[in-house]
């Protein structure tokens, strides 16, 4: 791989042609102790079991699924907080999986993480000045003179007031801390965010303003998002792509519009037509909602075949002995199932 | 369950909520504070509400963290210290008055004709019992029976809820129900005395979608089945739009708009609710640019004077005489329509939504 490699000024490497960012067969399986004191030897929990997931430069990504899917764990593993136990995570073609801390430094800056709770993640005991300024002497982006006009130039770029730089976590709402995360990820000008639940803990108004905020920065800055949510509203509104993931792995993934209107997994199926619309109120006729039965399996074990066919109305016996792959189904649209087809009352739409 | 062939998908759509009817109300709020003194001053955390709920329908208290929505409901259920909270004002559920009570009153009272359900199943369920033995619990302390109908209750009780397996289930603890189950364990103690009026707060705010949407099923087919009024608490408008018959909309611990569902979510009145509305992406058509009301809610120490929201709102301007800021205006019919009232200065509200809201909702 060296022979064709490009080094950067700042130590990043990269391959002439190589997608921005690849998941290639991504796992993480993590060690738990057996439950109870009979049951030896060590279980693992497939937390993330085979994700494959390609970003363009200044695409957006959206990520949902529900508790457990493992699009945190991806999120994790993309900024290289965790180390995946199998498979390649490549960052303009370099595999950064295993990279060591040293070499990864320079990746580390290209790829910043954004995270759910304003009130946890910022120290309380440092003003926001240090927080931001730390982001930028870690990465080496500004010399020591320049540091507090930096620092006043992102706390303005996020919307916030420059002259409160010195100013504790605690001074601020829970809409102005995510702002200071925010402009945290941005001290060290990536070309990733990964955006881990990032309104969900707001209120709607303020999750409008950060919404809007994170907008216009991929607008300005051209940065390429994940962004994770459960919220399937927020995530069409932000995402160009989008990939379901069920108990470990992607199970659709798809333009916006293509996942939203025409979705082929059953799975994506029942999510969308779960989620509660305001639209019935101004006279949308309210949509057929799927029951899925029973709960999401442990990822200690998984079922064999498709991880869904446990809870899936089409599920046949080849269900449970061939795993689907992620599969073209329809022009950039990718499903792992084996019975893949879009519902049934679009195709009526349609005809009408 | 593997082979299982299952042919379609099953699936439901949730009926549409019948009209409103001229019921008695069974639950009425009227002129309601509450205010915690602190050592930073006064907390305002409810100001003057009132509303009311029949049997067999359901009220959503709409709005955000700190609007009152909570504190007003917990007052409804007597679970304020009074130590701490000042209340005044008067809650009447079934014709007796729940502000005042005694301790002991309250102890009959809370459980039986007033239940409660709470967003966290993790946190209101105690680890250390099983699940029957608290449903037991709240049984056996509203009616004299023996454990063993007690627990043949609250068997039949979780089976009601949807949990499969009851008997089984019924010795097991907290910890070991999922999230969805362990909310409908705490759904089934809190109807366990066939309440009257139910109180859910936030009941699937920390669920997924999918359950979300059966636990919305289950408390709608269980009001049915025992008649109760229910009150929903909740941020999320999109569920309110599905449960609801009613919504109240509260910001900085006054109502600033109640109506029936299709009218204050198809055409509010109030610069508040349109925020709201302009706030929330939609899940069809193309995707629109949000207009995210500016600024953050007031502390409840220092409610602004006026209108509450007048800091925040767009269209002060359009009222003369600086009256936004000077003085509050009444929750009272803004129009022709007599079944709805918001709280705005604003002379034609309706043509305001129609000309400047209406296009720039997502």
């Amino acid at each position: 791989m060296t022979t064709d490699t490009t080094t950067a000024k700042s130590g990043v490497k990269s391959v002439p042609g190589a997608p921005l960012l690849e998941l290639d067969n991504v796992k993480m399986h993590f060690k738990t102790k057996g439950d109870g004191m009979l049951s030896r030897g060590t279980k693992w929990v497939q937390a993330v079991d085979g994700v494959n997931l390609t970003l363009k430069p200044g695409e957006t990504l959206g990520l949902v699924g529900e508790s457990g899917c493992g699009k945190s764990t991806t999120a994790r593993l993309i900024t290289r907080l965790l180390e995946p136990t199998a498979g390649e995570i490549r960052y303009q073609g370099v595999d950064i999986a295993h990279m060591k801390e040293r070499k990864l430094r320079p990746y580390r800056r290209e790829i910043q993480l954004i995270f759910q709770d304003p009130y946890s993640s910022l120290n309380p005991r440092h003003t926001v000045g240090t927080i931001v300024g730390t982001a930028l002497r870690t990465h080496d982006m500004v010399d020591k003179k320049g540091e507090l006009a930096r620092v006043q130039e992102l706390l303005e770029l996020v919307g916030l007031n420059p002259e409160h730089y010195n100013r504790y976590p605690h001074e601020f709402s829970g809409g102005q801390r995510q702002r200071i995360g925010i402009a945290r990820a941005l001290a060290a000008r990536p070309k990733i965010i990964v955006a881990d639940e990032p309104v969900s803990a707001l209120d709607v108004s303020i999750q409008a303003q950060v919404m809007n905020l994170l907008e216009n920065l991929r607008k300005e800055l051209g940065i390429a998002f994940v962004f994770i949510a459960h919220d399937l509203g927020v995530v069409r509104h932000f995402c160009d792509r989008v990939a379901v993931m069920y108990l470990g792995r992607v199970v659709e993934e798809a333009p916006r519009n293509e996942l939203y209107e025409a979705p082929q997994h059953p799975y994506t199926q029942a999510l969308l037509s779960a989620v509660p619309d305001i639209a019935v109120v101004r006279g949308v006729p309210p949509k057929n909602r799927i029951r899925l039965v029973g709960d999401v399996p442990s990822p200690v074990d998984p079922p064999s075949g498709c991880r869904f066919r446990t809870r899936c109305w089409k599920a046949q016996d080849i269900c449970a002995t061939n795993d689907p792959a992620l599969e073209e189904k329809a022009p950039s649209q990718r499903v792992a199932c084996h019975f893949a087809e879009p519902p049934a009352e679009s195709i009526i739409a349609e005809a009408v | 369950m593997s082979d299982q062939t299952i042919p379609g998908p099953s699936t439901v759509t949730r009926v549409a909520r019948t009209p409103g009817t001229n019921e008695e109300p069974y639950l009425e709020v009227n002129d309601l504070h509450v205010q915690f003194p602190t050592a930073d001053g006064l907390v305002k955390a409810v100001q003057g509400l009132s509303y009311s709920v029949p049997l067999r329908r359901t009220l959503a208290i709409v709005g955000e963290s700190g609007s009152g929505k909570s504190v007003s409901s917990m007052a409804v259920l007597g679970l304020h210290d009074r130590r701490v909270a000042r209340i005044t004002g008067s809650i009447k559920v079934g014709g007796r008055e729940v502000v005042g009570m005694s301790d002991k009153e309250l102890e009959k009272y809370r459980g039986g004709d007033a239940s409660m359900i709470f967003q966290d199943p993790q946190s209101s369920l105690h680890p250390y019992f099983t699940i029957g033995d608290q449903i037991m619990e709240s049984y056996r302390a509203h009616h004299s029976v023996s454990k063993r109908q007690a627990k043949d209750r609250a068997i039949d009780m979780l089976g009601r809820v949807g949990i499969p397996n009851p008997r089984r289930r019924v010795d097991q603890y907290p910890h070991e129900f999922s999230g969805g189950m362990r909310q409908r364990a705490m759904i089934a103690m809190a109807l366990v005395n066939d309440p009257k009026l139910l109180i859910a707060d936030e009941p699937t705010t920390a669920l997924d979608v999918t359950v979300q949407a059966q636990i919305l099923d289950l408390i709608a087919d269980l009001q049915r089945d025992f008649g109760s009024a229910v009150v929903f608490i909740t941020h999320d408008l999109g569920v309110v739009a599905e449960v609801a018959d009613d919504i109240l909309v509260m910001y900085a611990g006054t109502a600033v708009e109640h109506g029936p569902v299709n009218k204050i979510l198809g055409e509010p009145l109030h610069p508040y609710s349109w925020g709201l509305l302009e706030s929330i992406p939609a899940l069809t058509g193309e995707p629109a640019p949000l207009h995210p009301i500016p600024g953050s809610p007031p502390s409840l120490l220092a409610v602004p004077s006026g209108c509450p929201f007048h800091p925040r709102c767009e269209f002060k301007d359009r009222v003369p005489d600086d009256l936004c800021r000077t003085l509050k205006p009444e929750l009272i019919s803004r129009t022709a329509d007599l079944g709805r009232t918001s709280r705005c200065h604003l002379k034609d509200p309706d043509k305001v939504f129609e000309t400047d809201v209406l296009p720039r909702l997502p």
